[in-house]
């Protein structure tokens, strides 16, 4: 097998364990003031990556990770290199002017070809906008095989073999580099980053970059309308017991 | 014949601003309506339809315009003549060959971009399940359009409806693209019936691209109960059963009392309580059943993103200020070990 130079995107989104909640002008969630972190799936990304390099299962001879966002994605950046990663590269977008998963997936074809990366490993879907689109639209622009949410990633000779989770259980894959890899939650447990390790990776190479370096458009399709909060539950009330709970379901018609 | 006319069409009413179109536009709204036409994608697995993923043929009729079904895979006949009897399916396209069994996007999508670039389609739909979510994005890819995910509601062919933030936000989004990619949640769109209907069976051009991708193998979960997704009652389970045991000596009397599928909170799973395709939220199943039973479940926000659209939502906790309750329609405070056995016992002798 050929060493695995392996691009990891990550995005910067709001806290996982924050309630969002929508602007005045409905026209998106409030952002300002609100905790960000590293999107939960892309942490398994970057996780996984440094495994592979970690138990020898192929030969990695680089990790690079990549955020398009404001500057403050360069937090996100920092701490994925404090997890493992070589180096970064931020690709610096405006503030109110997020990509949408197919202006990503070019900007992420022109950096596959410029690092001559063999292996992209993303998250399955970011936590803010729930696409689950960019990993596959990647694939599709460069013709590469993909194997969409990995709860198991092996290397077997020059063949790469990942289960995925699909509907009703799992379903193993097979394929050569070089490929996409989407993961899933079960894939592995995240480590943090130590201190000495969050010291070290202030020293390591953050290369920024614009859109127009990489000949990419921020050209959106989608327009939005009006983001809403949606329709309130209102909770029910409580019962005293086991009889009051089984005809409160009748009265509901649930039973 | 008509494909390429009408393309152009849309993609010249896409192009005009929003604000001058309602008056420079030379087509009327129902002169567009019977441009539109929407291939609607559907899953089979070993030779049977999958009807779950009719879903995409309801979302397709509520577009208007003329609605064509597709499928692949090894002895299609039987199920092209069997998704052909679905009222208001035009035409099904069906392509006979077993290298679209396990729907591998490699190949997949190329099959699917030959077919809609000959059918000339301005919406394409297909559910957002692992099938779906795999592989539209790469068919939108490859004909450089931008998809609409998981919608929960069409507000004209333009404009879409789609949950954010792990349901915490709902966006109406309007799409410029001349064909649109779109993928549904299948509890916001209840799937078609196999009625009376005498759609043609036409035969798809299969341009047999290179699948660069293997499947090996399988392993699904058995069960006999009734399909979590489709389930018309889910009693779920989280972190409060404590044990894989305890699981299944508690939650699986209570459905079966019920006739209710299984479901599992991310919390269940992890701890290994619970099969992973159990899981109930935002990063696992989205549910909407008649009713829903939390027991021993917290009520984290990517756990409500997968089942506050239920009807009725039911809760046993010890924790009476869960945040499970706030959403609750009922509630009950206690010990799960002794509610739930007491709750089976007395649903099984009523």
């Amino acid at each position: 097998m050929s060493s695995l130079r392996i691009l990891v995107p990550i995005k910067r989104v709001i806290d996982y364990a924050v309630k969002p909640r929508v602007n005045k002008a409905q026209t998106g969630v409030e952002t300002a003031g609100v905790k960000h972190s590293m999107n939960p799936f892309d942490e398994l990304s970057i996780e996984e990556s440094v495994r592979i390099r970690e138990k020898k299962s192929a030969p990695v001879e680089d990790i690079c990770v990549i955020s398009a966002g404001p500057p403050k994605a360069v937090d996100v950046l920092r701490t994925a290199m404090a997890m493992g990663a070589d180096r970064a590269i931020h690709v610096d977008v405006k503030e109110g002017e997020e990509l949408e998963p197919l202006s990503v997936a070019k900007l992420l074809r022109a950096v596959v070809e410029k690092e001559k990366s063999n292996l992209v490993v993303l998250g399955k879907q970011s936590i803010d906008d729930d696409s689950a689109q960019t990993g596959q639209m990647l694939a599709g622009l460069l013709g590469w095989a993909q194997a969409t949410q990995a709860s198991e990633v092996k290397f077997e000779g020059d063949n790469v073999l990942v289960t995925k989770e699909v509907d009703g259980g799992v379903e193993t894959v097979k394929a050569k580099l070089p490929m996409i890899i989407t993961t899933d939650l079960r894939l592995n447990e995240p480590r943090y980053a130590s201190l000495p390790n969050i010291m070290k990776a202030k020293k390591k190479p953050l290369v920024k970059m614009s859109l127009s370096d990489l000949g990419v458009a921020n050209e959106r399709r989608l327009k939005i309308v009006k983001v809403e909060e949606p329709a309130p539950r209102q909770g029910g009330g409580k019962v005293e017991d086991v009889d009051g709970l089984i005809s409160k379901l009748k009265e509901l018609g649930a039973i | 014949m008509f494909s390429a006319a009408r393309r152009t069409a849309l993609r010249a009413a896409n192009g005009i601003p929003k604000a001058t179109s309602a008056f420079a536009s030379p087509y009327s709204p129902s002169a567009l309506q019977r441009l539109l036409s929407t291939l609607a994608i559907l899953e089979q697995r070993e030779g049977k339809l999958n009807h779950g993923s009719l879903s995409a043929v309801t979302a397709a009729k509520k577009l208007g315009g003329s609605v064509h079904g597709f499928v692949a895979g090894s002895n299609i006949k039987g199920v092209a003549d069997e998704a052909a009897k679905v009222d208001g399916v035009e035409k099904i396209i069906a392509v006979d060959n077993g290298a679209y069994d396990k729907g591998l996007a490699e190949n997949f999508a190329p099959l699917l971009v030959e077919n809609i670039k000959k059918g000339g389609y301005t919406h394409v739909i297909v559910g957002h399940t692992a099938f779906g979510k795999n592989l539209m994005p790469r068919v939108a890819a490859l004909l450089d359009s931008q998809q609409i995910s998981d919608i929960t509601a069409i507000e004209n062919e333009n404009t879409f409806v789609r949950p954010i933030y792990a349901g915490n936000a709902i966006a109406t989004v309007e799409s410029a693209d001349a064909v649109k990619f779109i993928t549904i949640r299948g509890t916001a769109f209840a799937a078609a019936e196999v009625g009376s209907g005498s759609a043609a069976v036409e035969e798809g051009v299969d341009p047999k691209a290179e699948a660069l991708a293997e499947w090996v193998s399988e392993e699904l979960a058995k069960s006999d109960r009734p399909d979590l997704a489709t389930a018309s009652k889910v009693v779920s389970g989280g972190r409060g059963l404590k044990s894989k045991e305890d699981f299944d000596k508690v939650m699986l009397p209570l459905a079966d009392s019920l006739g209710a599928a299984v479901g599992a909170s991310r919390a269940a799973v992890d701890s290994g309580y619970a099969d992973n395709s159990l899981q109930v939220g935002q990063t696992g199943k989205v549910v909407a059943p008649q009713l829903y039973m939390a027991v021993g479940i917290s009520g984290a926000i990517q756990h409500l993103a997968g089942m506050k659209d239920s009807k009725v939502i039911a809760a046993i906790n010890k924790d009476g200020d869960a945040p499970i309750f706030q959403v609750a329609d009922v509630g009950l405070v206690g010990d799960l070990f002794e509610k739930v056995p007491e709750l089976t016992e007395k649903l099984k002798s009523s």
